[in-house]
């Protein structure tokens, strides 16, 4: 019994003492200024604290003296300098033994690449203008990368990049351009990211990597690219351009399509005519200028054909014909469509024109079809005129009958 | 020739005596006999209905996988496949149309009054009959909007106290708008309607033959004079008959009634999904409904609301007595109004 009771005092008490274990640090702060004020309520939505984990396990000291010098005892770090950022993350976020209490499928390779990039080279040497570690991620107030809210969470990463690379004055003693996020904002990627909230958009880490971040190089920005676009690719190895562009040293993709600026590529880039890229090398009368030109002419035809066909179904279904299987067929020549403008990466006209033909084919179909469904339109207003003209002419009959034997009654 | 024909279907069928019977039965011309047509509109409206859905028949398959895909075949690819459709589904809603006028007309008159009780009592059954047709209709095509909008009305049947979740699991065939629905909805539409039909429309027809058309009450004789059935109003009905098939040409060449996007059961429900505008009033007064009203459930207290209106209604000429002694009575005339304003407004509250 009283084994018993001294257990349960035993075990009251030391709950006791755990509930009311007090955070010195929070308390501290809570009552200093603005600035010193801030980390507390920031770091309520840290993912680190909502792992268990709090001031000292990163800053280090005793949080449960309530005197300040008791606090801040011989492990006490304090903030860390600027340069140390990246070890002092590093010691938690580099040790796979730790890391695995609490993310198993976190890397922890995030240091070592860092040491890798231009950021963690120019570190290296004494730059302190570098990004580290809390530029990208914050501090107090940490989020997961898949947190929306996250400076890491995609539709966030061309804002977080650009606070440094936008700004000219930042930027000045590097020499680079900073017209990157500007360009980015009107490309075909960023309408995808911001507009259709499209999170396999590709943002500034996709094409130069994130921890370790560097500018790409000629020949890995097709692979880049490639890595979303691997028909383009695959068609444009296989056209001599390749050889060519590697002889020469052109980037891939990125010579036609531009780099941070990709706008959504028009049937106008393919041809002779002012907006098209083929002219930039071809001069009038190569055999690529010629090439060039008979692919874009016989596109355009396609092309016509093709919303002539739309237009024909779309006027007979506005005029009450039912059209659907007409516009399920167009659907495969709109699978060709994309085909044949992928094909242009491949430059082989013969392959181009044979897919054309198929095109044609079907749009030929569907235009006949929505010429028989015009037909039938017509045919059904002609046909209720005569109708109604009879009704018309049995109702006054009706009426003339119906006036007859009202007279013949009264 | 044709007086051969005549003789030899004559001497079989004894047209002479119909023809006849026609004469002699009179029928009571008034200033209010406008709306005494709406009658032999609705007959005309039902034949056209029967005569479409038994050619709909030859091509609709009642399956999730075939329905919609049938229909679509109707619409396009059979020669005046599109017509049949769209005069049987835009009759069907003129029909519904002519129901209500030819009721509404029939209670503001007081048609109901002794004899006729059981003209009106077979009349109230033949409107339920018809909406029933209209709703089991709706889901047959298997398009999205039917889909959903049986989804919200099978939910409605399911709030009503006590029966409402074993009468929802009935009328679904389970738990979810399904293929056993659209099977039973089929079996409703043309099996079982068909027959109550027939055998409450004979009943009505017989009624009106029997006891034949009601005069208004006050009307003065000498402002009523009687014609002959046949041909005098038979001719009159048959031009609203040719004025309404006018109507109804015109709506399908220049509306052919859409076949819409397949069902799918997956699909979120779109926006502004309502059942046909004849259970519009129902459906908004649901959705305006306070969700408690003191401490009963809103839903059910309309519900209870609509089935005891619907006694209501249906008890009218035993209710009305008044005009069983040939009395004009406020009561049921204002009571009728506020009916009639209610659907109007429900009705045009749902589209605006």
């Amino acid at each position: 019994m009283r084994r018993f009771a001294a257990l349960s005092f035993s075990i009251l008490a030391l709950a006791f003492l755990l509930y009311g274990q007090k955070n010195s640090c929070i308390e501290c702060h809570q009552g200093l200024e603005k600035e010193l004020q801030e980390p507390v309520k920031a770091v309520q939505a840290d993912v680190h604290v909502q792992f268990g984990l709090s001031c000292q396990d990163c800053h280090g000291g005793n949080a449960s003296q309530a005197d300040i010098e008791l606090a801040k005892d011989k492990t006490f770090r304090g903030v860390p300098k600027r340069d140390k950022i990246p070890e002092f993350c590093g010691s938690c976020h580099a040790d796979s033994q730790y890391i695995r209490k609490y993310n198993p499928r976190l890397r922890v390779d995030q240091l070592s690449l860092y040491w890798t990039s231009q950021h963690g080279r120019s570190l290296k040497k004494g730059d302190p203008k570098v990004a580290v570690c809390t530029d990208c991620h914050g501090y107090h107030g940490i989020r997961p990368a898949s947190h929306p809210k996250s400076m890491a969470f995609p539709w966030n990463i061309p804002q977080t990049c650009g606070r440094c690379h936008a700004d000219p004055e930042y930027m000045k003693p590097y020499k680079i351009p900073t017209n990157q996020l500007a360009e980015y904002k009107q490309s075909v990627h960023a309408r995808a990211l911001f507009e259709k909230k499209d999170l396999s958009a590709p943002v500034c880490n996709d094409c130069h990597g994130n921890h370790g971040a560097n500018p790409p190089e000629v020949a890995a920005v097709a692979f880049v690219c490639r890595q979303c676009h691997p028909v383009n690719g695959e068609l444009f190895s296989k056209s001599p351009h390749k050889k060519a562009f590697d002889a020469m040293g052109f980037t891939e993709c990125e010579a036609c399509h531009g780099n941070h600026k990709i706008l959504e590529p028009t049937d106008a880039l393919l041809g002779v005519g002012k907006d098209a890229i083929c002219v930039q090398c071809h001069d009038a009368g190569s055999k690529g200028y010629q090439v060039a030109s008979q692919m874009s002419q016989k596109l355009a035809g396609f092309l016509a054909g093709f919303q002539e066909a739309q237009a024909l179904l779309s006027r007979a279904e506005q005029q009450g014909v039912e059209v659907t299987d007409p516009k399920f067929r167009l659907q495969d020549a709109n699978t060709l469509l994309i085909h044949i403008r992928s094909l242009s990466h491949d430059l082989s006209l013969g392959e181009f024109e044979e897919k054309i033909s198929d095109g044609e084919k079907v749009v030929s179909e569907v235009q006949k079809a929505g010429i028989a469904a015009l037909k039938e339109a017509k045919f059904r207003r002609t046909s209720l005129v005569i109708v109604t003209l009879i009704l018309f002419l049995l109702a006054v009959a009706l009426f003339a009958k119906i006036r007859e034997m009202r007279r013949r009654s009264d | 020739m044709l007086k051969n024909i005549w003789d030899y279907l004559d001497s079989r069928l004894k047209l002479s005596a119909a023809l006849e019977f026609g004469r002699k039965k009179k029928v009571p011309e008034h200033r209010y006999s406008f709306w005494s047509y709406f009658g032999g509109i609705c007959l005309f409206l039902v034949v056209i209905q029967v005569l479409t859905g038994v050619l709909l028949l030859l091509y609709y398959t009642p399956s999730i996988d075939a329905a919609h895909e049938s229909i679509v075949f109707i619409m396009s690819q059979i020669r005046f496949g599109w017509l049949i459709r769209s005069v049987h589904s835009w009759t069907a809603n003129i029909l519904i149309g002519a129901i209500f006028v030819h009721m509404f007309s029939s209670y503001f008159l007081k048609a109901y009054r002794p004899p006729r009780e059981l003209t009106w009592v077979s009349g109230f059954f033949l409107l339920v009959i018809f909406l029933a047709f209209g709703f089991s209709g709706y889901l047959l095509p298997w398009n999205e909007l039917s889909f959903f909008a049986t989804k919200v009305g099978t939910d409605i049947a399911g709030v009503v106290p006590l029966v409402g979740k074993a009468l929802k699991a009935f009328i679904l065939g389970g738990s979810q708008v399904s293929g056993a629905t659209l099977t039973r909805f089929f079996w409703l539409h043309v099996a079982i309607l068909p027959l109550f039909t027939l055998g409450v429309l004979g009943v009505h027809l017989l009624l009106v033959q029997i006891l034949g058309m009601s005069k208004p009450i006050g009307i003065p004789d000498r402002s009523v004079r009687e014609v002959s059935f046949f041909p005098d109003f038979l001719i009159k009905d048959s031009l609203g008959w040719t004025l309404i098939l006018v109507l109804i040409g015109v709506l399908c060449v220049f509306l052919p009634w859409e076949v819409g996007l397949k069902a799918d059961a997956f699909a979120a429900t779109p926006l502004g999904i309502r059942p046909e505008w004849y259970f519009t009033f129902m459906f908004t007064t649901l959705k305006l409904i306070p969700s408690h009203i003191l401490t009963f459930e809103g839903e059910v207290l309309a519900i209870l609301a609509f089935l005891v209106g619907g006694i209501f209604w249906l008890a009218v000429p035993f209710l009305d007595r008044r005009a069983a002694k040939e009395q004009r009575g406020r009561f049921f005339t204002v009571a009728g109004l506020v009916i009639v304003l209610y659907i109007a407004v429900m009705t045009a509250l749902t589209y605006l």
